[in-house]
């Protein structure tokens, strides 16, 4: 199954976790997905090999830009009509507090759907929802996959 | 901070071993980074190519690199941002090279700009700019 079958077969039966499996780079990270209501949750599961800062110990900032682009991907996938592979244009993310060596969660809300980009902002926290470890926004190009 | 140490400190991180990151040169405010390319980091099975997270985490590690190059004593650094534009897809099955600058450094923050690319620095597939706090306390951003 090509990756846009896979994603169209997600659609359908609502399960996004063996899509994100069929991610080797998602699996490498540790994502899982999860509906929370109306939202959609990722979460990065805490392994050593996620470590920036042994001495902290904290995550390392490429692995929260990487959950937190991840996250908006998702949410674009599961919120768009039709089946389309957002391409990431540009991402900014701002560090708030380290990473602490525990699960890191995230959440991304649509700002703007345009016909051609989407921006997204996008909030990653650990076990307080509250306090933020980082935040992002990110816009991408998004076109149907047939094109 | 002597290179050398800066060489030790980089390698000696776990996420960067986990990618794979080698570092190929290191100089006065200059890094420049390898990321051999591997299928456990791709991000679009159909094509190969790799995901922009392993792009994305490359640029911070050499960016935080350049800014230790560039310090004159060792102080824990945080990033305060990162952005990062993609210009083009990765090729599937191919190296990527990043190379980072710290341009400006003040009391308390460094300034960087990195490009990532195959093999033509003019011909790039992300450029980013970060900024960084230096002296932090642990486990705080500022």
């Amino acid at each position: 199954m090509t990756l846009v079958e896979q994603l169209a077969a997600a659609k359908q039966s609502g399960d996004y976790q063996a899509l994100l499996d069929a991610v080797p780079y998602s699996k490498f990270l540790g994502l899982s997905a999860r509906s929370d209501g109306d939202a959609l949750i990722t979460t990065m599961r805490f392994a050593d090999h996620l470590i920036g800062n042994p001495a902290l110990p904290a995550l390392h900032g490429g692995t929260l830009g990487a959950l937190m682009e991840s996250a908006a991907i998702f949410e674009l996938l599961v919120r768009a009509e039709t089946v389309v592979l957002p391409k990431t244009i540009t991402l900014t993310v701002d560090y708030l507090r380290s990473g602490k060596p525990v699960d890191t969660h995230a959440r991304a809300f649509v700002t703007r759907q345009g016909r051609r980009v989407t921006n997204v902002r996008v909030e990653a926290w650990q076990d307080d929802r509250g306090k933020l470890i980082a935040a992002a926004a990110a816009i991408f190009l998004v076109k149907p996959a047939q094109e | 901070m002597s290179l050398k140490a800066v060489r030790g400190f980089t390698e000696g991180i776990p996420h960067n071993k986990a990618l794979g990151m080698e570092m190929l040169e290191l100089d006065r405010g200059e890094a420049r980074f390898k990321l051999p390319y591997d299928p456990k980091l791709v991000g679009n099975p159909d094509t190969g190519v790799l995901h922009g997270g392993a792009i994305t985490a490359l640029l911070d590690a050499c960016s935080g690199a350049s800014v230790f190059a560039a310090l004159t004593e060792w102080v824990p650094i945080a990033t305060l941002d990162l952005r990062i534009d993609y210009l083009r897809a990765a090729e599937a099955g191919r190296d990527v090279i990043a190379h980072a600058t710290c341009y400006k450094k003040t009391r308390n923050v460094a300034f960087t700009r990195a490009v990532a690319y195959h093999d033509d620095p003019d011909d790039p597939i992300a450029s980013s700019v970060g900024t960084f706090m230096l002296s932090t306390k642990p486990g705080s951003t500022k």
